[in-house]
């Protein structure tokens, strides 16, 4: 797929991909072999009927193809953008045999784009049918899915926000260039054209907890509070300034648009030689974003090889074109400071692959003797996230597991309360927003079911 | 939207404001904050709740740079963009003897619920306050009509004796009566010198801290604070915490991470 050229693009946020155009989408379409038991649609996490829209975009009816995709996933233009399709759809293709499978995650982006940018049918029904209130706890991926189909049921749903803007992780995560903002609210207004609400500003857990939002008259809740505590090395040095959480620096990037300070008020100090500390999408995008906001020098530091990297392979080629450097098997001991409390350098210690831990990974294990320098001014901690405490505190009745993500049925999200579901980050299960899609269509359908035998 | 129904300055370049917002009012106790943001490019900023009033609460605000100075331009019957809370642990304001308030500057705003809520549970309850003159000493009523014992300094001895609030804290844990508690609420530096002055003293000392904070859900750690051997984040394990374990060093220079970045800002605007 087309890009901007990465000497360009480090300036500006604007989207690094661009789509396919109509030419190339009727073109790629025409590739697909339209498999009776598609193995693309089996490994889709919300099942969608991938054969079935790609004929009808190769057949011109775009409308039909979007209609097709949104049977199974209320935000394609998300999706189709941000999906690990190499290990999805995409890496199940057939056609990989010829190394050549489809682009199925470009076919997805173009038909949502057309229909985002035909204004005419992206507005839904409103459908409310059941006088029966249903609460969605966050507006991330997992609660905007539930959400939708949770609405299109005939639900009244309700969905409170602790930001004042929707779209979690999707707002204030992914950065604009992988992801523009402006897809995510065309997303959301569909929503709201289906009849949900949007109550931002609203924390449950400070706002109301839990019971409360139960005696308001909500039958049935879904929680999708996400991963938003980040997590820290616990190494001296941690607290200097310019050490941030990749959380707190895509907070103020993507969310309050620190990219445009001073026009926005929200600031950001980075500096010119950054160090980013992890391998998930989560370091590529602070980097991307170190980058773009000035920085020089950019290292994505890594105490695994390239080979163990969670990030999407999309993301790492992104980085490296545009000259992020990888330093593999390398782990940060410590951050020193100068007479300032300003990040001055970070010690570093070279790691060798052991024997594999809980995660099925190489274990890395350290080589003695080999600490070193890192010549730094910014470190950007990216080396993961977990629940985010202010629900969880207000509710102590959930089941949590050891790492406070909460217990669910896989098979429909349910949690040990009553009425209560859940899905997303906030539980066991892949943190990707398209596992978090599945976890909201799951839940949706089991309160459906719920509620239909509590009448 | 959140209506503003008073917006007025009360000492140089500190204002109180009132804002509607029944949410964050039916749930607001002493020691909890809200964050606000005024408009679409604004910044969230966080600000102790200093009273409340059936559907309302009250802020009162140091202005400080951009934020603080577009919210003294807001009007009576205008609106902030986003109030949420309330925020933080509410203070602990049970029952235990003889708590004194220590506060400073535009913390005596934020001292004043959290004095009056121990009063309300029958603590004995010393209030110390403290301004740099008589101009910037606020909420002098509203903290005498408590009917707790209340001393007041300035460093020029406009008002009350001269001298810091230390020197007065100082002066009641000589005279041998018993202190329970120092909760102490002002710039860093005081905190910093009434936990300094209590240690060795033994006396529990509680400090709440004004950390720089982005969403005030936890989410980011800008607000992170090194507590004994631990981190915490002020927004979500504070704002209160033991003065005598919290890293004033590292506090202050955090405060100056985006020094730079605010100057320019206000540089441009003409503030």
């Amino acid at each position: 797929m087309n890009k901007q050229s990465p000497e360009e693009r480090v300036k500006n946020f604007k989207e690094v991909a661009f789509g396919l155009r109509e030419e190339e989408a009727l073109k790629e379409a025409s590739r697909c072999l339209f498999c009776k038991k598609a193995k693309c649609s089996m490994n889709c996490p919300v099942e969608i009927d991938i054969p079935r829209f790609i004929n009808a975009i190769k057949n011109k009816k775009f409308e039909e193809a979007i209609m097709i995709i949104k049977e199974r996933n209320n935000l394609p233009g998300v999706c189709g953008r941000v999906c690990p399709q190499e290990n999805q759809c995409e890496g199940a293709c057939v056609l990989n045999a010829k190394k050549a499978p489809i682009n199925i995650g470009g076919l997805e982006r173009f038909a949502a784009d057309f229909e985002l940018q035909h204004a005419s049918i992206a507005e839904g029904q409103e459908r409310r049918v059941e006088a029966v209130k249903v609460a969605v706890v966050g507006s991330g991926p997992a609660g905007l899915t539930c959400a939708g189909d949770l609405a299109r049921m005939g639900y009244q749903v309700t969905v409170f926000e602790a930001l004042h803007t929707s779209g979690g992780v999707l707002m204030y995560g992914i950065p604009e260039f992988r992801l523009p903002k402006e897809i995510v609210q065309k997303e959301i207004k569909y929503l709201k054209s289906l009849g949900v609400e949007f109550e931002t500003n609203f924390i449950v857990g400070k706002t109301s907890v839990l019971t409360e939002i139960f005696e308001q008259g909500y039958k049935a809740v879904f929680v999708g509070t996400g991963a938003g505590l980040p997590s820290f090395m616990n190494i001296k040095g941690e607290n200097l300034n310019r050490v941030y959480s990749s959380n707190e620096l895509l907070t103020r990037v993507n969310l309050m648009k620190a990219y445009l300070f001073p026009e926005y008020d929200t600031p950001i100090n980075i500096g010119k030689k950054v160090a980013v500390i992890g391998g998930g999408n989560t370091a590529m995008d602070s980097a991307r974003v170190s980058l773009r906001l000035g920085a020089e020098k950019v290292s994505i530091v890594y105490r695994r090889t390239e080979n163990e990297m969670p990030a999407r392979k999309e993301e790492r080629e992104n980085a490296k074109e545009e000259g992020i450097e990888f330093c593999m098997l390398t782990l940060p001991t410590g951050i020193i400071g100068d007479d300032k409390g300003f990040v001055k350098s970070m010690e570093c210690v070279k790691m060798e692959l052991g024997e594999p831990d809980d995660s099925g990974r190489r274990r890395p294990v350290v080589i003695k003797g080999s600490e070193f320098i890192m010549d730094v001014d910014t470190v950007i901690v990216a080396v993961g996230q977990s629940p985010n405490p202010v629900f969880l505190k207000a509710t102590p009745n959930l089941t949590v597991n050891k790492w406070n993500k909460i217990t669910i049925d896989p098979k429909t999200q349910a949690t040990n309360i009553k009425g209560v579901y859940a899905g997303g980050d906030a539980t066991e299960g892949d943190d990707t927003v398209i596992a978090a899609m599945g976890a909201g269509k799951r839940a949706a359908k089991a309160i459906f079911e719920y509620l239909k035998n509590e009448k | 939207m959140y209506k503003i129904l008073y917006n007025e300055k009360i000492a140089p370049t500190i204002f109180k404001m009132v804002i509607e917002a029944p949410l964050v009012a039916a749930k607001a106790r002493a020691g909890q904050f809200t964050m606000i943001r005024i408009d679409e490019v604004g910044e969230r900023i966080p600000l102790t709740i200093a009273d409340i009033d059936g559907k309302n609460i009250t802020i009162v605000y140091q202005v400080a740079g951009v934020t603080t100075y577009k919210l003294t331009e807001k009007k009576t019957g205008e609106f902030l963009s986003d109030v949420v809370g309330p925020l933080g642990h509410a203070t602990d304001i049970r029952k235990i003897g003889t708590v004194c308030c220590v506060g400073g500057g535009v913390g005596i705003a934020e001292l004043y619920p959290v004095a009056k809520a121990y009063k309300s549970s029958g603590n004995n309850v010393t209030v110390i306050i403290g301004a740099r003159n008589k101009e910037l000493l606020i909420f002098k009523k509203e903290l005498e009509d408590l009917g707790a014992q209340l001393y007041i300094v300035t460093d020029d001895g406009s008002l009350g004796e001269k001298g810091f609030v230390s020197d007065i804290l100082k002066r009641l844990m000589d005279s041998g009566d018993k202190i329970d508690l120092v909760y102490a609420v002002g710039p860093g530096i005081m905190m910093e010198v009434v936990s300094n002055l209590t240690k060795p003293y033994g006396v529990k000392t509680l400090v709440s801290l004004n950390t720089v904070l982005v969403d005030g859900t936890g989410m980011c750690g800008s607000c992170r604070v090194q507590v004994g051997d631990e981190t915490k984040f002020a927004c979500v394990d504070g704002p209160e915490f033991d003065g005598h374990l919290v890293n004033f060093k590292e506090l202050k220079a955090r405060q100056n991470l985006f020094k730079e970045q605010e100057k320019h800002a206000c540089k441009i605007r003409g503030i």
